[in-house]
Parts: C-alpha cells; structure tokens; sequence
C-alpha cells in the first residue's frame, strides 16, 4: 500500500515537473518568436555597447590604467556583461505593459504554473542578449581584442549570459509586481543600475576599489557573472573560481525565479 | 446541476465593498449576464471566479471545485475573455492561438487541428497568418473568444465583450458567441453595461449594484416585475438600480476603459 502510494506520489511530481518545463519552454518559444516578427528593438540595443567599446575603451586605453594588460581586452567582457544587465534590469517594464493589455490576466487564468510563467520569460530576456554577443564578439574582433574563438569557451559564456539575464530579468519583475506602475518602475530601474554597474568589476579591477567598495562588489552578482566571463573570453584568471562564479548565479537565480513566481500575480490586483 | 454557484462571496479593497455577500446559482448551458454601471462589481466578481483575485470572504464553486481551494482545477475547466486586450499584436492570429493551446495542455499533434478549426469557426481563417497588430476591432475579439474556447472549458466567462466595438462589429461577435452556445453547449458567464447585449444573448440575467445583486430572473421576468405595460430591460435596469447609481467614477476605471475601447475601436 505505502509502496504504491509512494509510486503515484513520485508519478504526480514527474508529472508536474515535465508540464513545468514544457510550458516553461512554450512561454520562451513565443518570447522568441516576438523577437523574430521584430528584431529592431534587438539591434537598437547594440548602439550602447559599441559606443562603450569604441570611445570609452578607445580613450581609457591610452591611460594605462592596468600595467601589463589591455584595456580593450580587460572591458570587454564587462561591456558583454553589461549590456545583460542594462536588457534585463528594464525588463519588468514589459511585465507591467502586458498587465496593463490584460495579457497577464489572461496567462494567469489559465492553468500554467506561475514559476513557469516567470522563468519562461526570464529565459527570453537571455536569449535577447544573444544576438548582442555576437555583435560584441565581432565588435571585438574589429578592435583586435584577444578573444579565445574556442567553441566550449564561448558556450560557457552563453550559459553565464542566460543566467545572469535569468538572475537580473526576475529581480525586474520582482520590482514591476511590487511598484506596478511604469512611472515608479522606470525611476527604479534607473536607481538600480548604474550602482550594480559601478560596484562591479566591469571597467576596473576589484584590486583598486576603496575597502569599502570591495566589499560591496562581492555582494553584486554582477561581479560573478564578469569573473566567469573575463576568464572564459580573454583567459584572465578567476577571482573566485569558475564553479562559485556559476553556483552564486546558479543560486541567486533559483531563489529569485521562486520569489518572482509567488508574486507574479500580484501584479494584476 | 448549478455549473457556477457562489456564497456570500465578498471583495473588500480596504474600506470599500466591491463585492458585497454575492449569492448566485448558474446552471449548466445557461447564458448569464451580469449588469450594471461602471464600478458595480462586476469585473471583481468575475476576477475572483476565474481565480485572478483572492476572495476577502465566502466562497464559490466551479464544477463542483472550489475557487479558493482547488484553483488549479478550475482553471482546467474555465476559459476567460478579459475586458483589455488579451492576445500579443506582434504574433500572428495563429500563434497567439497555437501559443494558448499549448498552455491547456492539448496534445501537440492535435494543437494545429484544434487551432485552425477554432479560426475557421469565428471566420478568421484568412487572418489566420497575419500579425495581431493587423486586425480590426471586432477581428480581434473573435480571436480572444476562440483562444478561450480551444480547450471546450466548461465556462466561458467574457467580461464586456463587445466594449469598444461598433454595432457591426458587435453583431458579429453576438453571432458568434450564440453559435458557440449552440454547437458547445457552454455555460457562459458575461458582464455588460448594454441592456441589447444581455437581452439578446442571455437566458438569465442579474442587475449588481455597489456590489450588491438587486434582482435576478429571465429578462421578461424583470421587464414584467417593474408592472409598468411596455417597458424594457433598461426599464426595470433603472428602476432596481437608480437608489444606488452613481455618476462618477474612478480615474484608474475610466482610464481603463478609454485605452480597451481606443485598442479595438
């Protein structure tokens, strides 16, 4: 008796799990597929990158800030992880446009787990950024940045950037379903980002923050994302070890995707 | 058997009653209309039965489940039309409906079968491949109705479903939705301020007003029951409600309306 009972228990939660990562998958697919009927919004987006590497990075690099390194090479892979965060963070925006068409009410009514809902579209943010990359990656190439062009390496990196956008894109949401307005959400968003930017490793070196800056950027996961990323774009040795770089995006994201999913429908009310 | 049944089901938004001890029996087939002014009720009492809104107190039933316990199982058996725009302008009228039927779980060999048979049904088979952000008021409507239906729910319930539209366009959708209560058999629930509307589609009807339901019978029950020879729904609409109508109402409900019928107009 316990047995079978144990047996349909552990069928109803296999059950739940395959209909989590089909309609996970169903909510990227249609993600995807509105980035396809449009792409523009993608492209427009690669202007601030490669104004970043082409006349921030142009004149920085004269200045040596870095004795021994390239400072074309040390940026880019903080530009990359940038431009993930500057797509995700305002992510929330599109939550609260949905709400306000009745997209939302709709998706919530019919039975599709929430977390599904959430990571279905965090996953889309990511896969927003990739096109980015590729424009970064070739940017990069143009300014003769030395890129390791090794397919693991920038497979490693996709995984980074989804779970980075994954972490970044929820933690918009969370916002959107707790502030609901777009006026309140845009004055956030911009509190939020430049501060996740500066206290990160993108255009310096943690080594020549002040203490208490240092300290703070330990606690960004930006910093982890760029970590992972400089090691697997330039070679730069990891600060922290490539498994802790992907087990705090890993974690973060797990925990925020949760939270996103508990408050998702609290939007619409 | 009652399909929908609620008890001394209450909203509460802080101090204001928005659904105040609603006592409703709908049974299986019935088309139900729930009329009133702007800011009745209306839409809160559909927005807790299609679980979307936490009840404050009572309770209700969906084919016999429970909407404050057993929301997952009422979502199964419910299809909802909301008052705004509910299907994605970038898609085409196809995916939007592709997208959904994936969401209720309809098998995916029989998605596309399911997808364009609901298309050819509200007659949108020749927009089928066209962006969303293409269609016409009335187009667009029909499609929501089809996206709700792809699973054959149970209910149906449809929240104002012809604001906006002009009164072609409203007659096409009204065709539609009785051809659907008659090929269905689908129980349908819908709110509307247009007495035509409800008379023409419902069986059943029931003035709400401040949250409260004030009458409730067939609409020549209602039209007899004021006693006066000759008159209409609007009559009778006016005689149980004028004590407690209202002229005003919330800037966030108007602004509301304004973008939904802007949107489809």
């Amino acid at each position: 008796m316990l047995f079978q009972e144990n047996e349909r228990q552990r069928k109803d939660l296999d059950k739940s799990m395959r209909s989590f990562i089909r309609k996970t998958w169903v909510i990227a697919d249609f993600e995807i597929r509105k980035i396809l009927h449009d792409p523009t919004e993608v492209l427009l987006r690669a202007v601030q990158p490669a104004l970043w590497l082409l006349i921030f990075g142009q004149v920085m690099a004269r200045t040596r800030m870095i004795p021994g390194e390239n400072y074309l090479d040390f940026m880019s892979p903080g530009i990359l992880a940038q431009s993930v965060l500057f797509v995700s963070i305002f992510y929330g925006i599109a939550i609260i446009w949905e709400r306000d068409l009745g997209l939302t009410h709709k998706f919530l009514a019919t039975p599709t787990p929430r977390t599904a809902l959430v990571l279905g579209k965090a996953i889309s943010a990511g896969i927003r950024c990739i096109p980015l990359m590729l424009i970064i990656y070739i940017l990069t190439a143009l300014l003769s940045v030395h890129v390791l062009w090794n397919l693991v390496n920038i497979i490693g990196v996709i995984f980074l950037l989804l779970l980075g956008a994954i972490l970044f894109s929820t933690f918009s949401l969370i916002i959107a379903c707790l502030v609901k307005t777009r006026e309140r959400f845009m004055g956030i968003g911009q509190l939020m980002t430049m501060p996740l930017f500066f206290a990160s490793n993108a255009i310096y070196p943690i080594d020549i923050m002040p203490g208490w800056l240092k300290i703070i950027s330990h606690f960004n996961p930006l910093t982890y994302m760029i970590d992972g990323m400089r090691l697997l774009m330039i070679g730069t040795p990891s600060g922290f070890s490539l498994l802790t770089d992907y087990t705090v995006l890993a974690l973060s994201s797990s925990v925020f995707v949760l939270i996103g999913g508990s408050l998702y429908k609290r939007v619409i009310i | 058997m009652a399909i929908i049944e609620t008890k001394k089901l209450t909203r509460t938004f802080g101090s204001s009653i928005a659904v105040n001890a609603l006592d409703m029996s709908i049974e299986v087939g019935e088309a139900f209309a729930l009329l009133g002014p702007n800011g009745a009720g209306k839409t809160t009492a559909i927005k807790m039965l299609t679980t979307l809104l936490p009840v404050s107190s009572g309770e209700a039933f969906i084919c016999g489940f429970s909407i404050t316990t057993q929301p997952k199982n009422v979502r199964r058996v419910i299809g909802y039309v909301p008052q705004m725009l509910s299907v994605d302008g970038t898609l085409t009228g196809m995916e939007n409906l592709l997208l959904f039927a994936r969401l209720y779980d309809i098998p995916s060999k029989e998605c596309k079968p399911r997808v364009l048979d609901s298309l050819a049904f509200m007659g949108l088979s020749d927009a089928a491949k066209k962006p969303v952000r293409e269609y016409s008021g009335g187009m667009i409507r029909r499609l929501e109705i089809a996206q709700s239906m792809l699973h054959h729910p149970a209910v149906l319930f449809l929240d104002e479903p012809t604001v906006g539209l002009d009164p072609i366009a409203c007659k096409t959708v009204w065709d539609h939705i009785l051809q659907l209560k008659k090929e269905y058999h689908t129980t349908i629930l819908m709110t509307t301020h247009l007495m035509d509307e409800a008379d023409h589609l419902c069986n059943r009807v029931a003035f709400m007003s401040r949250g409260t339901l004030v009458a409730s019978g067939t609409p020549q029950e209602l039209k007899d029951s004021i006693q006066k020879p000759g008159s209409t729904l609007e009559d009778a609409f006016i005689h149980y409600t004028s004590e407690t109508l209202s002229e005003g109402n919330n800037f966030s409900a108007i602004s509301r309306e304004r973008k939904t019928a802007e949107r489809s107009g």
